[in-house]
């Protein structure tokens, strides 16, 4: 067990098992036939997943309360959707523009407020966001076309292939969220990765030793702004009407609700808390009237029943075999290898 | 300057009612450090309690309707007041040692069970309080027609926030809340029982949460099982405004957003006026980092 344990690839492993599994489940839904209604549901919940890695950034390993993520998933929608059904741009040039404009935004916001503590941030982040809805909601600009929203967005297209079918956008959006999946993983190994977690634990610590604090709490910011960015591209012509009910403040906090669940920003995580709640939600609407009602009483139990979250923080694990004999003091010239964490995970 | 009375009058009527809540989220916040993101539905489960005991009672032309809306604002807090009583032994009291985000999730389980639980009790359309329950005439002030109701409203939550000052202030209870907020553990070593003052509050709060729910169906008329949501959110950005924390923050503040909400639905557009009341909040926020009379917190060394 131990040594399965300090596999270092064992998440790369486990995380080609499981889309390997993702992969099958969808084949076998779509040769089944009839498994549009279940192939829906894993493309919301695999969009939920990239948005809910995208908040992990901010979130699980900043540490940064933002409760107002959807308003930069509503954002790159509303950029791809415009672009698209007005100009007849294709999707896959909006793309960019999308990401691109959202992280301009979410950095010019974030900007003034970046500094504030703990719920102060987390109310700014709410305001933020409702703030933009009612801009789609009054037509600002003549743009978002009202409450109704924008409808006529086209599928992707890449190289005269159209995402039409369920089946064709499963792979493409779970496809990104596997790309996702690694690029989060190696950001969260990076330097600046670390720096991150740094400021998360102890902000005050990370200052005092040359971390640029709001330096790093903007990029991440802006990082995951990005991102969502991104996956509200994927989103607008996968639903393929857009408008301002889609993006109230209650899917902000089903994000926020996921990553929490997911534990100390754990990637794997984030996924299982993703089908855990989304999946849940989608499955619950056979109760009908009563469905919403037991979605709330589950949040609770979830909570209560874990609340720590799903998974533990990854541990930190750094070798220091070659610093043995460089200092006069400090490592011991006997032991042969140091591999203890050297930051340990306190929630 | 007729619009500008008009406004302001309209302003400090709901303006109290979401001070009222506000006072709920911010005691809460004070003890727990917890953002009780249920208590907007809490004022909901009011509102509705309060159109039940009317219409089951037939208070309507058997009693004078200046002592109808304190038959109803006591009964219906009470009964609120043993909703937040459950809520907390259910969703928050397993989480109080666990980290703070997680009791905040479990909130909005709790949000999103009342509102479902009202739409499936009564029904998932807006209902309504009689229109002539208070056939009072309009009262001129500076030459302005005032609405009465929005007088008894103001006047109402006034005395209501003042009970609440003085109990908090005065009395041995409310010394007992002060020290909890201040220090659990010492709280606990004067011979405190810091749970039960936590269960206290969370009777309180939703007990005047449930009393502007009154407030609001009696002089607004119409209620919706969802309206929790956004006067909750409205009346949270109150409490954070004024200081979250501070109960004549929470007053302050409740006041002055339902004021700027008013005169800029007023003046500028009322299909802006929620995001004027955000930005009101981001502005403040970045002003004064902790609200008008929050407490500055010093976290630089």
């Amino acid at each position: 067990m131990d040594a399965l344990k300090n596999n270092r690839f064992l998440g790369l492993w486990a995380g080609l098992a499981f889309f390997g599994f993702m992969v099958a489940l969808a084949l076998a839904l779509e040769l089944r036939g009839g498994g549009d209604v279940w192939l829906r549901t894993l493309n919301n919940i695999g969009i939920f997943a990239a948005l809910a890695l995208s908040l992990n950034i901010i979130l699980g390993q900043t540490g940064l309360f933002n409760m107002g993520h959807i308003a930069f998933f509503a954002l790159g929608a509303y950029v791809t959707a415009v672009l698209n059904s007005a100009l007849g741009w294709p999707i896959v040039y909006t793309l960019p523009f999308a990401a691109c404009i959202t992280a301009v935004f979410a950095f010019v916001v974030a900007l003034p407020v970046i500094h504030l503590r703990g719920d102060y941030l987390l109310v700014v982040t709410i305001g933020i966001s409702e703030i933009l809805r009612i801009a789609f909601i009054n037509d600002v600009f003549g743009l978002t076309q009202g409450p109704n929203g924008i409808t006529g967005i086209r599928r992707i297209e890449v190289f005269g292939f159209r995402f039409m079918t369920q089946f064709s956008q499963f792979y493409l959006i779970w496809g990104f969220v596997a790309l996702t999946a690694a690029l989060f993983y190696f950001l969260e190994h990076s330097r600046f990765g670390r720096a991150l977690n740094y400021i998360k634990y102890d902000e005050v610590a990370a200052s005092g030793n040359g971390v640029n604090t709001v330096r790093y709490k903007l990029i991440a910011f802006t990082i995951g702004a990005f991102w969502a960015g991104m996956v509200g591209t994927l989103y607008a012509p996968f639903i393929r009407t857009i408008s301002p009910g889609l993006f109230e403040f209650k899917e902000s906090v089903l994000l926020f609700a996921i990553v929490i669940l997911a534990g100390g920003g754990n990637i794997v995580g984030v996924i299982i808390a993703s089908f855990l709640l989304v999946g849940m939600r989608d499955v619950l609407t056979m109760f009908g009237d009563w469905s919403l009602l037991l979605f709330g009483v589950m949040m609770v139990v979830v909570m209560i029943v874990r609340p720590q979250g799903i998974m533990k923080p990854r541990r930190r694990r750094y070798d220091a075999g070659h610093l043995i004999g460089k200092f006069p003091s400090g490592i011991a010239k006997g032991v042969k290898k140091f591999t203890e964490p050297t930051v340990g995970g306190a929630g | 300057m007729d619009i500008f009375l008009t406004q302001l009058s309209n302003g400090l009527a709901i303006g109290s009612i979401y001070a009222l809540i506000a006072l709920g989220y911010t005691m809460v916040y004070g003890i727990l450090r917890l953002i009780n993101f249920a208590h907007g539905d809490l004022f909901t489960i009011g509102a509705y309690f309060g159109l039940t005991i009317l219409t089951t009672f037939a208070l309507q032309g058997n009693v004078s309707p200046l002592i109808i809306p304190w038959i109803l604002i006591i009964m219906a807090a009470a009964g609120v007041a043993v909703i937040g009583f459950l809520l907390e032994r259910v969703a928050y009291r397993p989480l109080r040692n666990a980290n703070r985000l997680a009791a905040v999730v479990s909130a909005f389980g709790a949000s999103i069970f009342f509102a479902n639980a009202l739409k499936l009790i009564y029904s998932p359309n807006r209902q309504s309080y009689p229109v002539d329950i208070l056939d009072l005439p309009n009262i001129p002030i500076f030459g302005v027609d005032v609405p009465s109701k929005r007088i008894i409203m103001f006047a109402t939550a006034v005395l209501l926030m003042s009970m609440l000052y003085w109990y908090i202030n005065h009395t041995r209870t409310g010394t007992a809340i002060r020290a909890v907020a201040i220090d659990q553990g010492a709280a606990r070593l004067m011979g405190i029982n810091v749970n039960r003052i936590i269960a206290f509050v969370f009777m309180i709060g939703p007990a005047l949460g449930a009393a502007a729910g009154v407030l609001l169906g009696l002089f607004y008329g119409q209620i919706h099982p969802e309206m929790g949501f956004a006067f909750g959110l409205k009346a949270f950005v109150a409490a954070i405004i004024g200081g979250i924390g501070n109960i004549p923050g929470a007053m302050l503040g409740g006041l002055l957003l339902g004021v700027v909400e008013a005169i800029a639905g007023g003046y500028i557009s009322g299909s802006w006026k929620d995001a004027i009341a955000f930005g009101a909040l981001i502005i403040i926020l970045i002003f004064r980092p902790t609200g008008i009379l929050g407490e500055r917190v010093a976290d630089k060394i």
